[in-house]
C-alpha cells in the first residue's frame, strides 16, 4: 500500500473533524458569541494584548506548538505497527487534542486572559496552583532531560549537522539586535539566516573536515577514552555538558536577543520541512513497508502505553500553557477560538501523521522493520534517528541527494529540540523562582540560582540513566515520563474545562470523556511501568531513579484524580467564577 | 499577471506577519521599559529623587500625562498614586 493513502485517510479524518465535529463543538458546546469583547480589545495595550487576524494567529499558535515531540513520540510508537499509531493519531487530534486547545483558549479569553495556571487556582483553589506548578516543573524537568539526550544522539549519529546548528546561534543574535535596533522586518535577515544554515550543512555533508565526530575524537566507537569510559558515552557526556552550559547562557538572555530570532528562522524550517516532506510523499509514491500491527512487539503491549508514547500529535497538556498563555490575549473575536484553537491542534496532528509515514515508508522490508525495531527499548532509542533517514529519503525523491537531505533534516529535528530546550529551561527557572516566593525561600528567587538548579538537576537526570552505548545515553528511557506529565498536564485542563463547562450549563461530556481516558491510560501504564517493572523489587528491570519518578508522577495523578472527584460532587455549590 | 504577483506579496506579507508577532511584542515590551524608565527619570522629583532638571521636564508633564495614566493601570493602581499628578 502507498503511504499516500495515509495521508489521504489523515486529511479526510482532519477535514471531516474540523468541519462538523469543530463546529458542534463551538455551536453547542462552547456557545461562541461574536459580539463578547476579547480580551485584546478590553486590555488593548500594543504589547500583550493586540487584536490579532485570526490566520496570522493561527500560524503563529502552530507554530509556537509544533516542535520536535510530535515527531519523536510517533517515531517510537511505530513499534505496535503503524495502524495503532495512526489511529491514535487522528482520532486523538480531532476528539481530544481540538478540545482542549480550543477549550483553554476560551476559558482563558473568558476570564480577562489568565493562563491556566491562575485559572486552576480560580477553579479548584490554592492547592491546584501549587499542584499545577509541581507538575509543569516535572514536565519541563523531562523535557530538559529528553531533548538534551535527543540533541545528543542526533549531533553523534549525524556529525554533518553540527556546524549548521551552531551556526544559528550567531546569526540569531545578529536578527534579534538588528530588527531591534532598526524595527525593520525580520524576513529577509532570517531567510538570509536560513540559506547560511542550509548551504553549511550541504558543505559539511561532502566534507569530512567541517563534521565534528566526538566518537571519533575520542577513539572512535568501541574504544575507551581519556575518561575511562567508551568513546560514545564520553561524547554523549561531552555534549550534554555543552548543551548545559549553552541553555545556561540561552535562557537567562531576553529572549528578543537569540530565543525569538531563532524561533523565527525555526518556523521558516518547519514550513520547508512540512513542505518538502509532503511534495516529496507525493513525488515518490513509497511502499509502506512497516506492518499495520507489529505481531513481533511483545515485550511491551501498545495497550496503553501507545497513549503515553504519542503525547504531542495526539494530545499535549502544552498546547494549553500556550493557548492561555499569548494566544488568548491576541484573539481578535471570539468565534476566532474554533479556526485558531482546533485548525492549530490539526496542524500538529498533520505533522506527527507525515512522521509516521516518514518511518513506516523507510525500510525496504518488512524484516528490516522489524530487525531495527527489534524491541521497544530499542525503538526508543532508534526512532529518531530512523525518522531522520526516511524524512532523507522522502526529500530525495525531489532531487536531493541523500547526504544532503538527512542532515537538513537533522540540522531542522535539533533545532526544533534546541528550542524547545531553551524555552523550557526558561520555563522551569520561571517555576523554581515562583515556588520560592510561594515558600519564602528567597536565594531560588534569584535568576541565576534558579537557572543553576534547573540546568544541574537536569543535566544530571539526562545523564544517569544508562543506554546500551554506556553513561548518558539512555535518557531516551525517560521519554514515557515525559509523555505521561504531558498527559496529566492535558488531563488536569481538560478537567478545568469540563468543570467550566458544567457551571455554564453547557454539555461537559466532550471534555470529561477525553479527560477521564486519558487520566485511566495514564495510571494504567504507570502502574504497569512502575510497579511490573522499575520497582526495586523487579529484579531483572529495576531502576531506582525512573522507579522515584514514576511513582511521583502516579502520586500525582491519583491526586488529580481524587480533586476531580471532589470538585464535581461539591460543584453547583460554588459557583465563584463568573464567567459570562 | 500583475494579480498573481500581487497575491504573492500578499502571501510573502502574511508569512511574515505570522513570524514576526511574538517578536514584535518582545520588542515592544522592551521599548515600553525604556519609556517607563525614562518616565521615572522625569518624575524622579515628585518620588524625592533629586532632578537637576526637573524644571525643563516639567514642560513635558501635559505630553506624558496620558502614559503615565497607562502606566499606573498597567502596574495595577486604580488611581494615580502620585498626589501631584492628577490624571484620573
Amino acid at each position: 500500500m502507498s503511504g499516500i493513502w495515509l495521508a489521504l485517510v489523515g486529511g479526510i479524518v482532519f477535514f471531516v473533524g474540523y468541519r462538523f465535529y469543530s463546529k458542534f463543538i463551538a455551536s453547542r458546546i462552547y456557545r461562541l458569541d461574536p459580539e463578547f469583547i476579547t480580551p485584546a480589545h478590553q486590555y488593548k495595550d500594543g504589547v500583550d494584548f493586540v487584536p490579532t487576524n485570526k490566520w496570522v494567529l493561527w500560524g503563529h499558535h502552530f507554530t509556537s506548538v509544533a516542535g520536535a515531540a510530535p515527531i519523536v513520540g510517533p517515531a517510537i510508537a511505530v513499534y505496535w505497527g503503524w495502524l495503532p499509531a495512526l489511529l491514535w493519531v487522528l482520532l486523538g487530534t480531532v476528539f481530544a487534542a481540538g478540545v482542549h486547545d480550543s477549550g483553554t483558549l476560551l476559558m482563558s479569553v473568558r476570564n480577562k486572559g489568565q493562563s491556566i495556571g491562575t485559572l486552576a487556582n480560580k477553579l479548584i483553589g490554592q492547592r491546584a496552583k501549587i499542584l499545577f506548578l509541581f507538575i509543569i516543573l516535572l514536565l519541563v524537568l523531562m523535557v530538559n532531560a529528553v531533548f538534551a539526550w535527543v540533541i545528543a544522539n542526533l549531533f553523534i549519529t549525524n556529525p554533518s549537522s553540527i556546524v549548521a546548528v551552531f551556526i544559528q546561534i550567531p546569526l540569531a543574535i545578529w536578527i534579534g539586535y538588528s530588527v531591534y535596533k532598526r524595527q525593520g522586518s525580520m524576513l529577509i535577515p532570517s531567510l538570509v539566516a536560513l540559506a547560511v544554515m542550509y548551504f553549511t550543512a550541504i558543505l559539511a555533508s561532502y566534507f569530512p573536515v567541517l563534521q565534528i565526530d566526538f566518537v571519533e575524537y575520542f577513539g572512535g566507537e568501541g574504544a575507551t577514552a581519556f575518561t575511562g569510559m567508551t568513546a560514545t558515552s564520553t561524547a554523549f557526556f561531552a555534549w550534554i555538558v555543552i548543551l548545559m552550559i549553552y541553555v545556561y547562557i540561552a535562557s537567562t538572555l531576553p529572549v528578543w536577543k537569540l530565543l525569538q530570532p531563532r524561533d523565527y528562522i525555526n518556523s521558516h524550517q518547519l514550513v520547508v520541512g512540512l513542505a518538502l516532506l509532503y511534495i516529496g510523499l507525493l513525488v515518490t509514491n513509497p511502499e509502506i513497508t512497516a506492518p499495520a500491527t507489529n505481531s513481533g512487539a511483545d515485550d511491551k503491549s501498545w495497550f496503553p502505553l501507545l497513549f503515553i508514547t504519542i503525547a504531542c500529535g495526539a494530545i499535549s497538556g502544552f498546547h494549553g500553557l500556550v493557548s492561555s498563555g499569548t494566544t488568548s490575549k491576541q484573539l481578535n473575536n471570539e468565534k476566532d477560538v474554533r479556526f485558531v484553537g482546533f485548525l492549530g491542534a490539526i496542524g500538529e496532528g498533520a505533522l506527527a501523521l507525515v512522521a509516521i509515514i516518514a518511518i513506516v515508508t523507510f525500510f525496504p522490508t518488512t524484516g528490516d522493520f522489524t530487525s531495527t525495531y527489534s524491541g521497544f527499548n530499542a525503538a526508543n532509542a532508534e526512532g529518531l534517528g530512523v525518522f531522520v533517514q526516511g524524512a532523507g529519503q522522502l526529500i530525495n525523491g525531489l532531487g536531493i541527494p541523500v547526504e544532503v537531505a538527512t542532515t537538513i533534516v537533522a540540522v531542522i529535528v535539533v533545532s526544533f529540540a534546541a528550542t524547545t530546550l531553551d524555552s523550557s529551561v526558561r520555563l522551569m527557572r520561571y517555576i523554581i523562582a515562583e515556588l520560592g516566593r510561594e515558600y519564602k525561600v528567597k536565594p531560588i528567587t534569584n535568576m541565576h540560582v534558579a537557572t543553576t538548579i534547573a540546568v544541574t538537576s537536569s543535566a544530571a537526570l539526562t545523564l544517569i540513566p544508562e543506554g546500551p552505548n554506556g553513561f548518558g545515553s539512555g535518557g531516551y528511557l525517560l521519554w514515557p515520563l515525559f509523555g505521561t506529565s504531558n498527559q496529566l498536564l492535558a488531563g488536569i485542563s481538560l478537567l478545568l474545562l469540563a468543570i467550566w463547562l458544567k457551571r455554564r450549563g453547557s454539555n461537559y461530556l466532550p471534555a470529561l470523556i477525553p479527560m477521564l481516558f486519558l487520566l485511566a491510560m495514564t495510571l494504567y501504564a504507570m502502574v504497569i511501568q512502575v510497579f511490573t517493572e522499575w520497582a526495586p523489587w523487579v529484579a531483572e528491570t529495576s531502576d531506582w531513579l525512573l522507579f522515584i519518578f514514576g511513582a511521583i508522577v502516579f502520586i500525582f495523578a491519583i491526586w488529580i484524580v481524587i480533586t476531580a472527584f471532589s470538585v464535581f460532587r461539591k460543584e453547583g455549590e460554588n459557583p465563584q467564577m463568573n464567567n459570562d | 499577471m500583475s494579480e498573481k504577483k500581487f497575491s504573492f506579496k500578499k502571501l510573502m506579507e502574511y508569512y511574515d506577519e505570522v513570524l514576526s508577532l511574538p517578536h514584535r511584542t518582545e520588542v515592544a515590551r522592551e521599548l515600553r521599559d525604556e519609556d517607563d524608565l525614562f518616565m521615572l527619570l522625569i518624575y524622579s522629583d515628585m518620588l524625592g529623587i533629586p532632578n537637576p532638571a526637573f524644571y525643563y521636564t516639567l514642560e513635558l508633564y501635559p505630553h506624558i500625562l496620558e502614559k503615565f495614566h497607562d502606566w499606573h493601570l498597567r502596574m495595577g493602581m486604580e488611581k494615580s498614586p502620585l498626589d501631584g499628578i492628577r490624571c484620573c
